[in-house]
């Protein structure tokens, strides 16, 4: 089904119906890519930038990503440093792109938590240069409200490390940044299952961002619809506003009229 | 300077090619012609439209890269 139009929500000067956005890592295979975002309904995908590999005429995974249907979201996985970040947007550049890039520079091996003060650095060059920027950073509102302001599009606050697919971790975190964060909240990494993406979208994130919750899922293509249906869930549970939580019950049954 | 060579270093790699081979002369000796690559030559990018006139010299260091799946 597809949402209403007045739920649509934009980048810039690009809108979106689909509040999911995959990557297209880990995949067996090009097909599976393609039918994993396929099933996802998603509207942009997320590619890496790497060397060539000179050994072998295999598919790329570009022929799994019809450019006319999908915004090409290149990032910066792997790199450590501003420089290294920005020097790889660069390259992305020349390979044809559609302005906005995943930002990502990574402070920590282990968990690849990201080195927030490098992360608004490079935003902050990146943007000078009239890139479109959405960062990956840490779940920390200081560090998001630094990314608006240097102007970028959105933050990406993770839920939990990449590929981990431990969750939402820390929820009230994520709840403070969307409320108090000028520009769309798209949750990133840590999404494991269908329900950590409704959390996310229960909490009132713009969108989410996923990867290995699909790609490593047993079936992943399946996986991928059951992300799509969550978020739909999540987002409309959102909007509808949640009834507060009570600590005794409440009868659903009316308690005059029972019989005697 | 017909048969003279030059060695640069492709993705980490050396490799000879004839002197006077422009950067779209190495993509296509490697078969990327038609290809999607971006090229960096000494860590600047070598925009595309360049390609066919960018000059490779001996010791040249160069990057070609393209997109992979990545989240």
């Amino acid at each position: 089904m597809t949402p209403p139009a007045s739920d649509s929500w934009s980048l810039g000067d690009r809108g979106f119906h689909s509040r999911i956005i995959v990557g297209t890592g880990k995949y067996a295979s090009i097909d599976e890519t393609r039918a994993a975002i396929e099933a996802s309904g998603a509207e942009m995908v997320t590619v890496a930038l790497r060397r060539v590999d000179l050994s072998s005429g295999a598919p790329t995974v570009l022929d799994a990503i019809d450019r006319k249907r999908y915004v090409l979201l290149p990032n910066t996985a792997g790199c450590y440093t501003a420089d290294e970040a920005i020097r790889t947007l660069h390259l992305a550049r020349e390979l044809g792109m559609d302005e906005m890039v995943k930002l990502e520079v990574i402070g920590d091996p282990k968990t690849l938590f990201p080195d927030n003060a490098a992360t608004v650095e490079a935003a902050a060059r990146l943007v000078k240069e009239g890139f479109k920027v959405l960062p990956y950073c840490g779940d920390d509102l200081v560090t998001c409200k630094r990314l608006a302001d240097v102007g970028c599009l959105a933050v990406m606050p993770l839920a939990a490390p990449i590929g981990s697919g431990l969750g939402i971790r820390n929820p009230h975190n994520i709840r403070l940044i969307i409320e108090n964060v000028s520009v769309p909240v798209i949750v990133d990494a840590g999404v494991g299952t269908a329900s950590d993406a409704a959390v996310a979208m229960e909490l009132g994130a713009t969108a989410v961002l996923m990867n290995t919750g699909i790609a490593a899922a047993k079936k992943p293509v399946l996986m991928a619809e059951a992300m799509r249906l969550a978020v739909d869930a999540g987002r409309k549970a959102y909007l509808a506003g949640r009834m507060p939580m009570k600590a005794y019950a409440n009868a659903s049954s009316p308690v005059v009229g029972l019989i005697e | 300077m017909a048969g003279a060579s030059i060695v640069i270093t492709v993705n980490g790699a050396e490799q000879q090619v004839p002197a006077g081979t422009t950067v779209l002369g190495l993509v296509e000796i490697l078969g990327l012609a038609g290809k999607p690559v971006a090229v960096e030559k000494n860590r600047e990018v070598v925009p595309r439209a360049r390609h066919r006139e960018e000059p490779l010299a001996d010791g040249d260091r160069l990057e070609l890269v393209t997109f992979v799946g990545g989240g």
